[in-house]
């Protein structure tokens, strides 16, 4: 059946497809620069507030610990909640988890999250300091002082600064913390500091919750039709085969034709990656782990399929790139650039398209949730609570629905375009 | 306090990059190994094997039909083995029939023939008898006459008639 891969393809590489996904990633691209512009507007006040105060430093860290003092933030909240920790929260539930940091003063630190001593039941705030990082919101963060002490200390709190800056406050003192090294190259605000975090973080635990969930499964279903040869699928193997017939034979074998066997361990790894955790996101009262919303995530997924395509082209693949055969030299001039820079620009719209997705499907439904607490004015308002809390449950199931269609549809099309470029990579000149 | 929260999915995260490398590498060569390449290479034997199966039952059908058109052309063969049996078997009869219709005739007429040529025979002896006999009587006659003085001739014709009265009566 090529007819359904044939569309499939022409839609993915037709131009309207291309016009509508720059439309949409730099729809994407506005919105969080505007959200930071917000932000940006909100924290002067705050800071030029706090620089009022600045001279009595004590005051600043007054309101340090305090919670739920401030108006509710729909945005932030949300951004919270999509955001990796280091210690993986249900609810108000705080788990503590394993820690590996490295910085540049005092090497590796292996610990435990809850040395920091935060509320089991609240917003993963460390009580304390342990070698000079502290938990803030979840978040590890490096104080700046070397000779801050290194061993388990009470702190006051944490305030903020501007959008990222942290201060500890301890005793009289306020300690500014590093911000975890990026690999944004300071694109997106991040970039390389003396802090790494290589912690065993919520996503990289939900990664492997997922992964031994789906080894267990896909083994089992191995297993399952080694034993039972000759005999009909059963159970788990009925489930699996469905999904794994039907990535074989619409996404690997039409777009790579015979040489299928060798790239379908790597596109069926893809795609049960994503789905796996796309869907575990979506699992409520688990976390909501937003893994495949993460960029890291994502940009790893697309740098695989980026040395799978590059590393598998053939004669005829890089031809077409630096000297596409019958154009002339002057086109040329102008087309191997851009064929030059498409070999980029596909990895990076797989990764931009996947993180896109699902982080704003994640967004939405903390959105929805928050309408409640907005309406409500912070519990104030009962008719607006229980209204809105009607209304709102009613629009996040609907998005839940279509979350989980797209939970399938980004994890089908991250493998489709994978395959797709594979099959580019490694085509036979045939003319 | 996630007032000041930022948008930092959008910041790649060394760490998470190091674990999501690792983890998803070996979920492609484990599972790959372990799970996919087994799975693939399963449903790729059963499919074969459902497709092997088809065309047997189909060659099987096919090797059936021939079967029962060459049986039908045994038994149409058969019949006309008979019947030409039948043919040679009359066609014999009929032969064996007139061989022996001619050779009794000719037989006969071979018979018929011995049994003229002998009373030809028989005849040409019975005259040569006859002849012998007669010329005998002549001489017997002759004798007679000879040994009885025929003196006048009153004599010599009333012997004559008295010898060819008792020749006649011979």
């Amino acid at each position: 059946m090529p007819t359904f891969a044939a569309i499939l393809k022409n839609i993915v590489l037709s131009t309207s497809f291309k016009l509508v996904f720059t439309f949409i990633f730099s729809l994407v691209l506005s919105f969080s620069v505007s959200a930071q512009d917000h932000d940006n507007g909100h924290d002067h006040d705050h800071s030029s507030h706090e620089h009022d105060e600045h001279v009595d430093q004590h005051l600043s860290c007054e309101h340090a610990g305090d919670h739920g003092q401030g108006e509710f933030d729909p945005g932030a909240t949300a951004f919270h909640h999509i955001a990796d920790a280091n210690v993986y929260s249900i609810g108000p539930l705080q788990i503590p988890l394993p820690c590996i940091l490295y910085n540049k003063n005092s090497g590796f630190d292996f610990f435990l999250s809850n040395k920091f001593g935060f509320d089991r039941i609240g917003h993963g705030d460390g009580h304390y300091a342990y070698k000079g990082y502290v938990l803030d919101g979840g978040t590890i963060r490096l104080i700046q002082d070397v000779n801050f002490p290194k061993e388990k200390t009470s702190i006051k709190g944490i305030v903020h600064d501007s959008e990222d800056n942290a201060f500890v406050c301890m005793g009289d003192q306020m300690y500014p913390t590093y911000k975890k090294s990026t690999a944004d190259f300071g694109l997106f605000g991040g970039g390389i500091t003396p802090f790494f975090d290589f912690s065993l973080t919520k996503n990289v635990v939900s990664m492997l919750l997922v992964v031994l969930l789906l080894s267990w499964l896909l083994i089992g279903v191995a297993r399952a039709y080694k034993s039972r040869q000759g005999l009909a699928p059963k159970g788990s193997q009925s489930l699996i085969e469905v999904v794994f017939a039907f990535i074989q034979d619409e996404v690997a074998k039409p777009f790579l034709g015979k040489h299928y066997m060798k790239y379908l361990p790597f596109l069926m790894a893809l795609f049960f990656f994503i789905l796996g955790l796309n869907l575990f996101g979506q699992i409520p009262f688990l976390g909501g782990s937003n893994v495949t919303g993460n960029l890291g995530v994502t940009m790893v997924l697309a740098i695989f399929a980026f040395l799978v395509t590059n590393l598998s082209g053939n004669k005829h693949y890089w031809e077409h790139i630096f000297a596409m055969p019958g154009v002339p030299k002057p086109v040329l001039a102008i087309l191997t650039p851009v064929e030059f820079l498409g070999v980029f620009i596909k990895p990076i719209t797989l990764m931009l398209r996947l993180f896109a997705n699902i982080t704003a499907g994640h967004m939405v439904i903390i959105i929805f949730v928050s309408l409640i607490f907005m309406f409500s004015n912070n519990g104030t308002s009962y008719v607006g609570g229980y209204g809105t809390a009607i209304a709102s449950t009613a629009l996040t199931l609907f998005m839940m629905s279509i979350e989980l269609l797209v939970a399938f549809i980004q994890a089908f099309v991250f493998t489709i375009l994978t395959a797709s470029y594979i099959s580019a990579a490694i085509e036979e000149p045939h003319h | 306090m996630f007032l000041l929260a930022d948008f930092s999915v959008i910041k790649p995260d060394f760490g998470l990059i190091f674990w999501t490398t690792i983890i998803f590498g070996l979920f492609w060569f484990l599972i790959g190994k372990m799970a996919f390449r087994p799975i693939a290479e399963a449903l790729k034997s059963r499919e074969d094997d459902i497709q092997g199966a088809l065309d047997e039952a189909a060659k099987v059908k096919e090797e059936m039909k021939n079967l029962q058109s060459q049986n039908e052309q045994l038994l149409q063969e058969a019949r006309e083995e008979r019947a030409g049996m039948l043919k040679d078997a009359k066609d014999m009869k009929n032969k064996i029939v007139s061989d022996a219709k001619v050779k009794a005739k000719e037989e006969a007429s071979k018979i018929v023939e011995g049994a003229q040529r002998e009373i030809e025979n028989q005849k040409n002896v019975a005259i040569a008898e006859v002849k012998k006999e007669v010329g005998a009587m002549a001489i017997d006659i002759a004798e007679k006459i000879l040994q009885k003085n025929l003196s006048s001739d009153k004599d010599q014709v009333s012997f004559v008639k008295d010898l060819v009265g008792k020749m006649s009566n011979n």
